[in-house]
């Protein structure tokens, strides 16, 4: 198949044309450069152009470089080289991150019957991807998919992570990849000269380079094995509840497997929250939603309650974040990511800004509860909590004051904010039994917006708030065949904005399906 | 200091007769400026030309051995001006800019000046920023030249076409007493090629002997009678020498054989052109073709004998002239009718009116010109091409995401549109309109403020009709440091106190010019060699009149950002209410820093570094904070932990700790999630000792606790 229009009589067919898509800040200018110093060094002709400006400011960015053997019978002439790339007429591009090659894809600078893609495999998000209160990353697999469909040789890995673990940036593994994939006809050694005359950093750059092309030229395997993460800590149980614990888990392996798979991550999460009684309370729960539950549809119901009673049960307080931020395996996971060598010393400062609200939660729930209903108190003590509050915890001032709050954790289920927790967490486990029984595929969905809940303070009430939004329609869609489908559909436009206009629409559909002729029930 | 250092390329301005010189486009033209012995320089920064004037400015020693005045011009309207030391005297000058938002600034002085005329040559160098990647509106600088008689020289995008081109334009703009411009486009300013250099050369005439032999001539200067001459002179006397000079130096150049057709082009486009003839097979790898081409390497005036001469055997042309209006085919038009021609005149249709002549452009025109008016050139398989359609990747364009520019990592306007966000979540929409530069990018994603951009320095100027006493809500306004003393100092602050403008403006201060390239301006703080700088906006802004100033000396405060554009909404204090937000560009501050503290670290000196981080077990995956952040760096990540089904924050290893993430959490309650960490290398022994008391301190606490509780490794099965 040809794809844009033919090159009939082949008259530019010794211009390799090479295009590199990168984003503003990867360093494709260093690589452009690069690209046309090993096509100097080796005589050609060569041209590389770019359009820079505030491309460069984080957006996507485009550098263009034309090359061509002299001709020994017209040493003289100089070959009309483009400026800019053409669909349907690159030999080479290079991608330096997977959506810019899915991009090059769509404006039809790879085609099948020329173009060598090589691209590094790692993501580096657009602002839309992460503003998303839910998940709203690209998928990957589509852009590998259609770019190999697209590309008439497909070089893909991650070129980023090799990089870093050469100490280098992505543009060196990728002028390795080029050499590797021996698309151009310059020795190793010719690209390595070019990265060498570099200078400062040559060394880690020839690093990566040397990685990428093993993998180019497909001497080496994936090099991608996963790494243990750095401060990775063995699980150690006291003795004296090693009894306990094994009885726990021994239920939690007794659990039909759907369910087992969340069941224990969830008991490690609720004992890790409070203690043993606290994950005892959790598999009970667990236990007795899967005697009530059915095999026939692979304990989907327990499964997903395994999964949101444990999240449920683990909320975000300041005792938690208290007790997770003096953690000894938090220190080591902070250590590890900033690479804290023995010679150095570190200072930690964690941001806190607690609000009344915060506060009453952590009182006993009978004063909490008495001070919550007198507005006029709330907002007087206010004034003195309701501020930023920067908190070394390498200080054992700081430290101390943190490790404090986080041993409240034994005191826990008196607490106001255990006590509004628990009885909610009540009520949506019940509503969703309630539905279960009626509609079974309803009852997972519900326990399935529980997803809604997360965040803090003013985030946390609007997740409350979609999480009420979303489970108030429960009315409207009972009965219907698609009321899972249409719980689903709300809850996944909870999750596309944070303001919570795609579930205002979503709403006023299902609206729609009670005020007017619901041709949809079943 | 600007982005780029060009301490390297400046040797290449040193070269002598015959070396070869290899380097990218704009450097081509610093060094023709040397050849032709220019006697002064000046100009404004903006893609595509910040480089020329950062190599200039990087290259004040060799400019100063050879006597050549260098001057950053406060914009292109100064810079223009500045060309007025060529109308009495015999010396070259150059001002560059980019067009046309610079054009549209100088042309009142480009006016005037192309009324008097000039003695010595005056060169205009233009980036032309049209098309791809192109940060400004869409126009041509052909209107100018035009409408002022200047000449427009347009070469072929190569370097040695380019270097005749400034040769010729000095020669060109002496012969016929008149300013040239010289249009290059983006990528030809970029473009990286070589050329055989020539010995620089001093200046004739220096503006210092200028300066002690002053000369005047009325009949020069712009006032009636003389301008009533002057506009006659410019078509009478003027232009016919320029055109006298275009024909005897051949400057436009026809290539290519004796077909029937042909194709007219400015030169910009003759790259572009052979591609597409090259594609079509109708021409080899260097240029050499059987299509007639005629290349107007002057675009302005057109040489009316030889193009009607090169249309005389045709039975169709093509004009292939980027952007719109159709000057060129229109002119051609009339001359050809003129002279009774009955050649097929094609250009706009077959090719598009509007928008950049990308390579897909040209293929389709050129193959669409040559297939109506000469199949018989084309390959049988060219003629009529059975191509099928592309494939259509609908699943892909949904999944890719858009990727507009944005703040940079660490970027200090970030948290002025943070905080800006938040009081508006206090006090409800406002009006805003916004300015050119960095601080433009708040109207994109994660922010999506700023309602309308007017031009530099225009930012407030543009909100200067939100003023009526009726309304309960001001406007606020945006300006940058660098439009502020490009004229906004003026137009915008000067005119909202005249006028008792009751809104808010907002200067967004960060030491530099910063989206052209970082280059110095008035209020940066820099010690800078050979320019004055260090001058307080806010000193300024009083002395404009305004009363209500504050300067919010860390715009990361968010917390501070917040609540001074409360205040400035809600004061009961009339007039202009001015907020001056400084912090250094991150970008600058980064290339200023790394040296330094790379050099402490080596030599043992106490040094820290800032990184932030997320707690991926505290974060719970909302978001929120991107939504008030947009920065690069703060990313989101998936957990390998089956109960969780959101992404959560986390910090890349780009961070270069600038705090946003940690006061916009605090500002906005969002979560206890960030966290800073300070890295101290080559700590003092006090420092250890510190350090080492207080780590033993909490790892006891830690054990203790631990002793009573399982912990559980992360990631355990």
């Amino acid at each position: 198949m040809k794809l844009g229009l033919p090159e009939g009589p082949d008259t530019t067919g010794r211009i390799i044309k090479i295009c590199i898509l990168a984003v503003g800040g990867q360093g494709g200018g260093v690589l452009s450069g690069w690209v046309t110093d090993v096509a100097q060094r080796a005589g050609w002709h060569v041209q590389s152009t770019s359009v820079a400006g505030v491309a460069q400011r984080t957006g996507a960015t485009i550098y263009y470089v034309e090359m061509m053997p002299r001709d020994p019978a017209r040493p003289h002439d100089e070959p009309v080289l483009s400026l800019s790339p053409s669909p349907g007429d690159v030999d080479i591009l290079i991608a330096a991150e997977l959506a810019e090659a899915g991009r090059a894809v769509l404006r039809g600078f790879v085609t099948p019957e020329r173009t060598t893609l090589i691209a590094s495999s790692h993501r580096m998000l657009a602002v839309s991807e992460k503003i998303v209160p839910g998940d709203g990353r690209a998928d990957s697999d589509t852009v590998i998919r259609r770019a190999g469909e697209a590309a008439r040789r497909f070089i893909h890995f991650d070129m980023e992570t090799m990089a870093k673990k050469a100490g280098s940036v992505v543009s060196a593994s990728l002028f390795g990849a080029l050499a590797g994939s021996g698309e151009l006809p310059f020795s190793r050694e010719a690209f390595e000269a070019t990265v060498g005359a570099g200078g400062k950093g040559a060394q880690a750059s020839l690093a990566a380079f040397a990685l990428a092309y093993d993998r180019a030229a497909g001497t080496t395997g994936d090099g991608e094995a996963a790494v243990k993460p750095a401060g990775a800590r063995a699980t150690v149980i006291p003795q004296r509840l090693a009894q306990g614990w094994q009885a726990l888990l021994g239920r939690a392996a007794a659990l039909p497997e759907p369910v087992r798979e969340m069941a224990e991550p969830g008991l490690r999460k609720t004992v890790d929250f409070l203690d043993l009684a606290y994950g005892d309370e959790y598999l009970a729960q667990i236990e007795r939603l899967v005697a009530a539950d059915n095999a026939g549809q692979d304990f989907a119901f327990s499964r997903e309650a395994a999964k949101y009673l444990a999240n449920a049960m683990v909320y975000d307080d300041i005792v938690r974040v208290a007790d997770l931020k003096t953690r000894a395996g938090r220190a080591d996971r902070v250590r590890a990511e900033v690479k804290l060598a023995d010679s150095q010393t570190l200072a930690t400062t964690e941001y806190f800004h607690p609000r009344m609200e915060e506060i009453v939660g952590l009182m006993p729930a009978g004063l909490g509860a008495a001070i919550e209903a007198r507005p006029g108190l709330m907002k007087t003590l206010n004034r003195f909590v309701d501020r930023g509050r920067r908190i070394r915890t390498d200080t054992i001032h700081g430290f101390g004051m943190l490790w404090v709050i986080g041993g409240l954790r034994h005191f826990r289920r008196s607490l106001l904010r255990h006590k509004v927790e628990a009885a909610h967490t009540k009520e949506w486990l019940a509503l969703a039994e309630a539905e279960r029984a009626r509609d079974y595929a309803l009852g997972v969905e519900v326990l399935k917006c529980r997803r809604l809940m997360k965040g803090y303070s003013d985030t946390h009430a609007r997740g409350q708030s979609k999480f009420d939004h979303v489970l108030a329609c429960l009315p409207l869609l009972r009965g219907r065949q698609d009321a899972a489908d249409w719980l689903r559909r709300l809850r996944e436009a909870a999750l596309a904005d944070a303001e919570g206009k795609m579930l205002d629409g979503a709403i006023k559909t299902v609206h729609s399906f009670t005020d007017g002729p619901a041709q949809n029930a079943g | 200091m600007a982005e780029r250092s060009f301490a390297k390329e400046v040797k290449k301005l040193k070269l002598g007769a015959g070396e070869e010189f290899t380097g990218e486009g704009i450097l081509a033209i610093t060094k023709a400026l040397l050849q032709c012995g220019v006697g002064y320089v000046g100009g404004y920064q903006g893609a595509p030309i910040s480089h020329l004037m950062d190599v200039l400015a990087d290259a004040q020693e060799i400019l100063g051995e050879l006597g050549v005045h260098f001057e950053a011009s406060a914009s292109e309207a100064t810079a223009t001006a500045m060309l007025a030391a060529s109308v009495h005297y015999p010396i070259r000058g150059a001002a560059t800019f980019k067009s046309t938002v610079g054009t549209n600034v100088a042309s009142d002085a480009l006016a005037n000046l192309s009324s008097g005329g000039v003695t010595g040559g005056a060169l205009i160098i233009v980036g032309e920023d049209y098309g791809e990647g192109s940060s400004i509106m869409q126009e041509r600088s052909h209107a100018f030249a035009m409408k002022s008689q200047v000449w427009l020289l347009d070469p072929r995008p190569n370097l040695p076409s380019i270097v005749a081109a400034v040769e010729h334009g000095f020669e060109m703009s002496e012969a016929s007493n008149t300013p040239v411009m010289l249009q290059v486009r983006i990528r030809c300013c970029h473009v990286h090629g070589s050329f055989t250099a020539k010995d620089n050369k001093r200046p004739t005439m220096t503006v210092a002997e200028a300066l002690e032999n002053p000369r005047r001539d009325t009949q020069r200067i712009v006032l009636p009678p003389a301008s009533f001459l002057h506009e006659k002179e410019k078509i009478t006397k003027r232009r016919p020498a320029a055109i006298d000079y275009i024909r005897r130096h051949k400057l436009n150049e026809t290539f290519g054989g004796n077909g029937p057709v042909g194709i007219v082009m400015q030169g910009g486009m003759y790259n572009g052109v052979i591609r597409a003839l090259q594609r079509l097979g109708l021409a080899d790898a260097y240029g050499d073709t059987e299509v007639p081409l005629h290349v107007l390497n002057v675009t302005y005036p057109l040489v009316e004998d030889e193009l009607v001469g090169f249309c005389a055997d045709k039975e169709a042309v093509l004009v292939v002239e980027e952007g719109h209006p159709d000057y060129l085919e229109q002119e051609l038009g009339s001359m050809l009718y003129k002279a009774g021609a009955s050649v097929k005149l094609e250009g706009k249709g077959l090719l598009p009116m509007a928008g950049e002549y990308t390579g897909q452009v040209m293929l389709d025109g050129i193959g669409a010109f040559l297939r109506q008016h000469a199949g018989d050139m084309l390959a049988p398989e060219i003629r009529a091409p059975n191509v099928p359609a592309p494939p259509i990747y609908d699943d892909l364009a949904r999944t890719v995401p858009a990727r507009p520019p944005g703040f940079c990592v660490g970027c200090p306007e970030r948290p002025i549109f943070a905080a800006t966000k938040l009081a508006e979540q206090e006090l409800g929409q406002h009006h805003i309109a916004s300015d050119i530069g960095c601080h433009l990018f708040s109207i994109m994603p994660p922010f999506e403020l700023g309602a309308t951009t007017m031009g530099y320095g225009l930012g407030p100027a543009s909100a200067s009709a939100f003023n009526s006493p009726d309304a309960k809500r001001r406007s606020i306004s945006f300006v940058g440091d660098g439009g502020f003393w490009h004229n906004g100092l003026t137009s915008s602050i000067g005119n909202a106190v005249f006028n008792k403008n009751d809104g808010v403006i907002v200067v967004v201060d960060n030491y530099y010019s910063a989206a052209t390239g970082g280059q110095d301006i008035l209020s940066s703080r820099a010690n800078n060699r050979t320019k004055s700088t260090k001058h307080p906006i806010t000193e300024a802004i009083k002395g404009m009149g305004v009363n209500w100033v504050r300067h919010i000396e860390r715009t990361y405060d968010v917390g501070a950002m917040r609540d001074a554009l409360k205040e400035a909404l809600t004061t009961e204090e009339k007039g202009p209410k001015v907020i001056v937000a400084s912090s250094e560009c991150m970008l600058n501050r980064q290339r200023r820093e790394a040296p330094l503290k790379k050099k402490m670290a080596a030599e043992g000196k106490r040094m820290v570094k800032t990184k932030f981080g997320v707690d991926e077990d505290v974060c719970t995956g909302d978001h929120a904070c991107m939504r008030l952040s947009g920065c690069p760096s703060l990313t989101v990540k998936h957990l390998d932990d089956p109960l969780r089904d959101d992404p959560v924050a986390s910090i890349d290893e780009n961070c270069v700790g600038c705090g946003n993430c940690g006061e916009v959490a605090d500002a906005a309650v969002l979560c206890p999630s960030f966290y800073q960490a300070d890295v101290v290398s080559n700590p003092t022994g006090w420092d250890r000792f510190l350090f080492g008391l207080r780590q033993r301190v909490i790892s006891t606490l830690q054990r203790w606790r631990e002793r009573g509780r399982p912990v559980f490794g992360e990631q355990a099965a």
